[in-house]
């Protein structure tokens, strides 16, 4: 700090010091996070098409999307997708970690395997997924190689179960991640209520029953909010996948919102698919951040 | 991770036995794809034709690699993803050196000179880590257009920036919460000011902190499909989007053999860093679903 | 003039007032202990001496110069904090001169200012270890030397001791005392242990709810408490609080199963003699009830003997603590250690009048 300074302009850049250093910062994402949600809101209840345009027009593309066979297949596709993927990505996680934390020898090879595919890109995994899944060539092909005639799994082509095909890639890449949580709650349980638990006489299904899952409530919590946002962001996934087809039949909102804003020229239409898109995440991570927040001090 | 800390019930061999084998048989569900894809990457496109995927190469060949490397067609020229693999180093180096730097001076100040208002800064910044990117798309095109930097990297380092920022301030704030105020008031009885309490006590202990944020940023940028495909154009198309381009061309003969290894190429960067710090990659995500 | 005045100090937290009206004088080479449960505004007080916090009225001297609008690096003031805040990043060594290198000084000086303050502290062998690589003592030892080394006018301590165990803890004690008569510098120090309190301070503030309670010397505190709260937080075991009766020249205090115990005064002080026939709290500490082995110990004065049952008996080795009940309340009596007396008999306890104090019942204020 200059010494010309005289002490009061001293004191006072002393003071808005700190807050001068994260102007910057708040100031980008004011900008681009919050003004663009405001831009984008507005588009939604204009009469954009290829370019924006700022005539209102009022809520004529929330009624128009709400009509749109496409959206309503993308909202159910996003239902079975993110129910199924919570539910397995939860059950195979907890699973696992439970089985892992009964001192295997060799846990410190098969954590990282288990985690590993967190750190691949949705479209490597997507590639990889899509000729592993195809019948031609992948898991049908190989089957029938190894003399099982009659194998069929060709849901990747079939309009009715391609999106459980998205399920199963999606589900590969994150229960690893959702293993390595629940080890970690499980760690974090003192011992001594376990030792205390066997010492009433738990058998070890009760044990995990009664005392330990129970103790993993928060765990649940942040495995839900962290897979439910990436369910309802899913979007690499299903583009290098399936890339949306056969027909639409593995459509999602955010597939739904990118083709409807940038090839088909409808950007009022995408910009109020975002807009719902936004308040289906926000419904999940609002509260949850408030009461995260709210607990510290 | 700690050891397990749960006492262990008398257990039978056998049960013993089906749990490992239980164990292995996931271990072999999470490695089949990387293993077709580098198995069938050396492979000729004849023999994946003809073969089976589970197989190993009868004629181990390293073409497709160089292919998928430096000749295979990606739009117009034959180039190989190469100049796509460079163009996501010269996104991904300055947009996750600008975030960490600005999360840790965001950090600092949101723990260690905090102010009324703070608090719902930080809660606009950490809602700022969820938002579907979808509600930006639309306007960061025209903003990216007004400043003159659409279809540049430029452009997707400062996409990358800001939307990174959210989580690079969480795990800062996170690390320096826990560290002592006292350090700091000690700090300021010795005359050091806001700067050099930053650079010379809070910096030099924070190496692990920032390898966390690096890798998760590194990871997470290498890895943006939706950016790329918004924003960038020919010249400035990250390794994802080529990689998306080639095996998705409708053009000609699919050549698997050349997608694998280019889909391997696009996880390399991230697969090492994971092989290499798998712990701090951990931590990441931990700390990137635990909040407060 | 006092070397550091404390002048009506205020300092409130949004509609909290954790300090109120706060003024203390101590002279130079003084040692002021704030000593108060925790929540009192002691560390707040201390911060604000520091610079650490702003206060929000009033005024803080140090030889007649306000202090108020300085940074805490200007004030020339040290600080020892209760987890000694040492660097971790840092050894010894650097942590000691980290505020010289700070203030400008060159190199050569810093590391002979260490040097001598390493010597005076006998932690030269440690300067080029990390601080987690250091035993408490040796932490605490560190702490005080980066304090020393700036050879400032005041030295702030904010409950040093605390974390250390209990033998450690003595021992730092001594080493304190030992330092300030040594250096002769002025120390304010914060602590919630009144036997530190005692044994450190030439002056005491203790603190409640932000307000001094009494301000004086070890033996004012502890022989003249001002209410009842001073009487019962300093002196352990606590002095014994006991309801009684005004009756006369006496106060009657009620018993179970036996008369009144009645101690019978040449002349009650004039407020107490205001309450007659109403409840006082009778304030007599454990070493002015005794057995009469030990009345020789006691300095000649009004004295009254009676037979009490003894509850319960507590050898502690130099002495003996027999409690006993008087006015519904646990008395703790300290009696010579060859007393052999048992538990549920009777025994001959005699009480110093002299050492007798008297407080309102409802407004804890001492009657006198």
């Amino acid at each position: 700090m200059q010494p010309s300074l005289p002490g009061k302009a001293q004191a006072t850049l002393r003071e808005v010091l700190p807050r001068l250093v994260l102007s910057p910062s708040l100031f980008l994402i004011l900008l681009f996070v919050y003004g663009f949600i405001i831009y984008t809101g507005y588009l939604s209840l204009t009469d954009s098409r290829m370019l924006p345009s700022y005539d209102l027009e009022g809520f004529g593309n929330y009624a128009n999307l709400w009509g749109q066979r496409n959206w309503l297949v993308a909202l159910q596709n996003l239902a079975i997708f993110g129910i199924l993927y919570i539910a397995i990505c939860s059950v195979l996680g907890l699973v696992l970690a439970i089985l892992l934390d009964q001192k295997i020898r060799g846990e410190g090879i098969l954590r990282p395997i288990y985690l590993y595919p967190m750190a691949l890109s949705f479209i490597v995994t997507g590639t990889a997924w899509k000729w592993f899944l195809d019948p031609g060539l992948g898991l049908e092909n190989t089957m029938h190689l190894w003399g099982w005639e009659s194998f069929t799994f060709n849901w990747i082509k079939d309009r009715d179960m391609a999106i459980y095909t998205v399920v199963i890639a999606a589900v590969w890449q994150s229960s690893g991640f959702v293993m390595a949580m629940f080890l970690a709650g499980l760690r974090g349980i003192d011992s001594e209520i376990m030792k205390a638990a066997q010492m009433d006489g738990a058998s070890r299904w009760s044990l995990y029953t009664r005392i330990v899952i129970p103790q993993l409530r928060p765990v649940f919590l942040s495995a839900f909010v962290v897979l439910a946002h990436l369910a309802i962001k899913a979007y690499d996934l299903v583009i290098a996948l399936t890339n949306g087809g056969p027909g639409r039949a593995t459509e999602l909102p955010a597939t739904f919102m990118y083709s409807y804003t940038f090839t088909r020229n409808q950007m009022g239409v995408g910009a109020s698919s975002a807009v719902i898109m936004l308040a289906m995440i926000a419904s999940i991570i609002v509260p949850y951040l408030y009461s995260e927040l709210r607990e510290r001090r | 991770m700690a050891r397990s800390t749960q006492p262990s019930f008398g257990t039978g061999k056998l049960m013993r036995a089906a749990l490992y084998a239980v164990l292995i048989l996931f271990a072999v569900y999470y490695l089949l794809p990387l293993f077709v894809m580098l198995v069938n990457s050396v492979k000729t496109l004849d023999e994946i034709r003809g073969g089976n995927m589970m197989s190993l190469p009868e004629v181990f060949t390293i073409e497709p690699w160089l292919n998928a490397w430096s000749r295979a067609q990606i739009g117009v020229e034959p180039t190989g993803l190469s100049p796509y693999f460079i163009n996501s180093i010269m996104m991904v180096v300055p947009a996750v050196a600008i975030s960490t730097a600005l999360g840790a001076m965001n950090g600092y100040v949101l723990t260690k000179w905090r102010f009324p208002g703070d608090k719902i800064i930080f809660g606009l910044m950490l809602f700022a880590c969820f938002i579907p990117f979808q509600i930006v798309l639309i306007p960061m095109a025209r903003v990216l257009g007004m400043i003159g930097i659409a279809g540049t990297t430029s452009g997707l380092v400062l996409v990358h920036v800001v939307y990174g920022l959210g989580f690079t301030t969480l795990f800062f704030r996170n690390y320096y919460a826990a560290f002592p105020d006292e350090l700091i008031k000690a700090a300021k009885m010795d005359g050091a000011g806001f700067w050099r309490t930053f650079t010379r006590i809070l910096l030099p202990s924070s190496g692990p902190i920032i390898v966390v944020t690096v890798i998760w940023q590194f990871t997470n940028i290498w890895n943006d499909f939706l950016f790329g495909a918004s924003f960038a154009d020919f010249d400035s198309m990250p390794m994802t989007v080529a990689l998306n381009n080639l095996v998705s061309s409708s053009t000609g003969v699919k050549e698997y053999n050349v997608h694998f290894a280019g889909a391997v190429l696009a996880a390399l960067p991230t697969l090492i860093v994971y092989v290499v710090s798998g712990r701090y990659f951990v931590r990441g995500l931990m700390a990137g679903a635990v909040k407060g | 003039m006092s070397f550091l005045q404390i002048d009506k100090v205020c300092k409130s937290f949004g509609p909290i007032n954790v300090l109120r009206d706060i003024s203390l004088d101590v002279e130079e080479g003084g040692f002021l202990v704030l000593v108060g449960p925790s929540g009192c505004g002691k560390s707040t007080l201390l911060n604000t001496i520091a610079g650490l916090e702003k206060l929000t009225t009033g005024e803080i001297r140090i030889d007649g110069n306000v202090i108020d609008d300085l940074p805490p690096a200007e004030r020339n003031i040290a600080m020892v904090f209760q987890s000694y805040a040492l660097y971790p990043n840092m050894n010894v060594g650097q942590n000691i001169a980290f505020g010289l290198e700070m203030r400008g000084m060159p190199k050569g000086e810093r590391d002979a200012k260490v040097a001598e303050a390493a010597k005076t502290l006998q932690i030269e062998h440690l300067l080029d270890r990390k601080p987690g690589q250091l035993s408490g003592g040796q932490r605490q030892r560190v702490a005080m030397g980066r304090a020393l080394v700036r050879n400032p006018q005041l030295f702030l301590f904010d409950e040093p001791l605390s974390n250390l165990d209990a033998k450690l803890r003595v021992d730092m004690r001594t080493e304190i005392k030992r330092m300030h008569q040594t250096f002769g510098t002025t120390i304010v120090y914060v602590t919630h242990d009144q036997i530190e309190a005692m044994t450190l301070g030439t002056r005491i503030a203790v603190l409640k709810d932000g307000v001094v309670q009494q301000y004086g010397t070890p033996a004012e505190i502890y022989n003249d408490p001002t209410n009842l709260f001073v009487a019962d937080f300093m002196g352990s075991p606590a002095m014994n609080l006991i309801p009684a009766t005004v009756r006369g020249n006496g106060v009657e205090m009620a018993r179970a199963d036996e008369d009144p115990l009645v101690l019978g005064f040449d002349q009650l002080p004039g407020d107490v003699a205001a309450y007659e026939g109403q409840e006082v709290i009778v304030g007599i500490r454990p070493e002015a009830i005794t057995d009469a082995d030990s009345r020789a110990a006691m300095r000649a004065g009004q004295q009254v003997t009676a037979s009490c049952k003894i509850d319960v008996v507590e050898p502690a080795g130099a002495d003996i603590y027999a409690i006993t009940a008087l006015g519904g309340k646990e008395v703790v009596t300290r009696l010579h250690q060859d007393w052999f007396g048992q538990a549920n008999q009777h025994t001959e306890l005699v009480f110093n009048l002299e050492k007798v104090v008297f407080f309102d019942p409802q407004s804890g204020v001492r009657l006198r």
